[in-house]
């Protein structure tokens, strides 16, 4: 009997064949976001060493529609990519108390209240 | 095959992911919904002054620098996964968080 | 009449076929049939020549992995009853070849599964005179869950990455080496990690997660790599701080 293995290639839309791998692609697409959103928190940096002028030059183009618009997109995928990070946490970084593993879930809870205490700080800081 | 020095890369995009996780959503709720609103002003005096005391550069810098890195490497791998890879996306890629990076720090040696 | 599920199911047969194609077959339904007893039941009275593999029918050989509506699973562990009123479409596991039918060629992954040296490689050799490696069942916790792989290769078909790049060792194999480098008696991390910590090992990996959804044990290789990742990370910068003296 002949051998002659059929080899199938994968497709380059693997990604479009089953709903994990669409929320995988969304959850890696968060990056664009995050690194948009790092471009021009450097951009306000920069104004913000030139002086008074600029940077309020720069407060009020973000504060414009299309400022606002592109960070409500920036919002919403990078509150998509602390939700993912943090589910994944337990598995990266699982911790064994006196030879058992503490939950998951107390990971994942410990990283929520870290994020809330950080959040809370900012926002103190900027002067709510 | 031989032990591979991707932690150079893997090191900060893990590090940029558990910074931008926690302290990104909060940034952009400032900048994009709290001073448009005017809830909150971001006055100049006290940004600078932040900006000069060497802690808060450091604070700033790690705001910017890392998630910009770990957006730079995960873009780069979802561009191989979808069959875009070769030396001109990795480039692209670092490239521009380099540029950010630099920037950034700049910036702030300036201030 | 009694009720009837319609299978559809991938043939391929190498002398005469120049690529797969699907075939249809009615079979009995039954509440408590697995896919494999319906395949069982077509080779049997319908057509002796449909191929695939199986030997335990209880989920602990792995010999008998498919892709069922879109989703690798093991056929013995697979109820008729949740397809109810529906097409069931049996494959062959994805991003392997198809040797005939529903049989995988799977070479590729028992040469990664003996790469990464899945035995214990002790710290030091001692005697037979000396005794046995002791364990503590505390010890044993640290890695059970990865000693309960049947090597059903499920994970290798739900995984990206192995099909993007056919070199990547894969879940099952990393999962593997994880297991013995987190043994009590086991010294052997440093000979596992020029293939382990390799850019076609952990580093090909971008936690898609996929291989631990779709594994029947519960292993989580998932967690296996991301682990592996940061203790590799953490034996990098060591060699990097205090070169030679890491090994
Ligand atoms: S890790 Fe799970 S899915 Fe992968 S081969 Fe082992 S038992 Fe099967
Ligand atoms: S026949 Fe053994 S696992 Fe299914």
């Amino acid at each position: 009997m002949s051998r002659r293995p059929y080899v199938r290639k994968i497709e380059r839309n693997w990604w479009l064949q089953h709903p994990r791998y669409v929320a995988y692609m969304i959850r890696e697409l968060t990056s664009l976001f995050v690194g948009l959103y790092c471009a021009l928190l450097a951009i306000g940096l920069v104004r913000l060493a030139q002086g008074h002028a600029a940077w309020d030059g720069f407060v009020a183009a973000f504060s414009s529609p299309p400022g606002v618009v592109f960070q409500w997109l920036c919002l919403v995928f990078a509150i998509y990519h602390s939700v993912t990070w943090f589910a994944l946490t337990p598995k990266a970084m699982p911790l064994m108390v006196k030879g058992e593993p503490v939950p998951g879930k107390l990971i994942v809870g410990a990283h929520y209240v870290a994020w809330a205490a950080v959040s809370a700080v900012v926002l103190m800081a900027a002067g709510v | 095959m031989a032990k591979s020095n991707k932690p150079i890369l893997w090191l900060p995009f893990a590090g940029g992911g558990l910074v931008a996780a926690l302290i990104t959503p909060v940034l952009i709720l400032i900048t994009g919904i709290l001073v448009p609103l005017g809830v909150i002003h971001l006055n100049y005096e006290t940004i600078a002054a932040f900006a000069h005391h060497p802690i808060g550069k450091l604070i700033l810098f790690g705001a910017v620098a890392l998630p910009a890195w770990h957006a730079a490497h995960r873009l780069r791998m979802t561009a191989h996964d979808l069959g875009l890879g070769g030396g001109g996306v990795k480039a692209a890629c670092y490239g521009t968080a380099w540029l950010v990076i630099l920037v950034a720090a700049g910036a702030l040696i300036a201030t | 009449m009694s009720e009837t599920i319609t299978l559809e199911v991938l043939r391929y047969r190498p002398e005469t076929d120049s690529e797969p194609h699907f075939q249809r077959y009615t079979v009995p339904y039954r509440d408590d049939w697995v896919v494999l007893d319906a395949l069982n039941h077509i080779k049997d009275n319908l057509d002796a020549t449909l191929s695939y593999r199986w030997s335990c029918h209880m989920a602990v050989c792995g010999s008998c992995g498919m892709t069922i509506n879109n989703e690798p699973k093991l056929s013995c562990h697979t109820f008729l009853r949740d397809y109810r009123g529906g097409v069931i479409r049996v494959e062959p596991l994805d991003h392997f070849p198809i040797e005939r039918d529903l049989v995988i060629v799977m070479d590729s992954f028992m040469e990664k599964l003996s790469g990464v040296k899945p035995w214990l490689i002790p710290k030091q050799e001692k005697p037979l005179s000396d005794g046995e490696y002791l364990q503590s069942p505390a010890e044993l916790n640290v890695f059970h869950q990865y000693t309960q792989c049947i090597n059903c290769v499920l994970c290798y078909a739900a995984c990206p990455q192995v099909g993007l790049n056919e070199d990547f060792v894969g879940p099952a194999a990393l999962a593997l080496a994880h297991r013995y480098n987190l043994d009590s008696r086991d010294g052997g991390k440093g000979a596992r990690a020029d293939v382990v910590a390799s850019n076609e090992g952990i580093w090909e990996c971008t936690f898609v997660g996929a291989c631990s959804q779709v594994c029947p044990k519960q292993v989580d290789p998932a967690a296996a790599i991301q682990q592996t990742k940061i203790s590799a990370s953490v034996d990098w910068l060591k060699d990097l701080l205090t070169p030679g003296a890491h090994r």
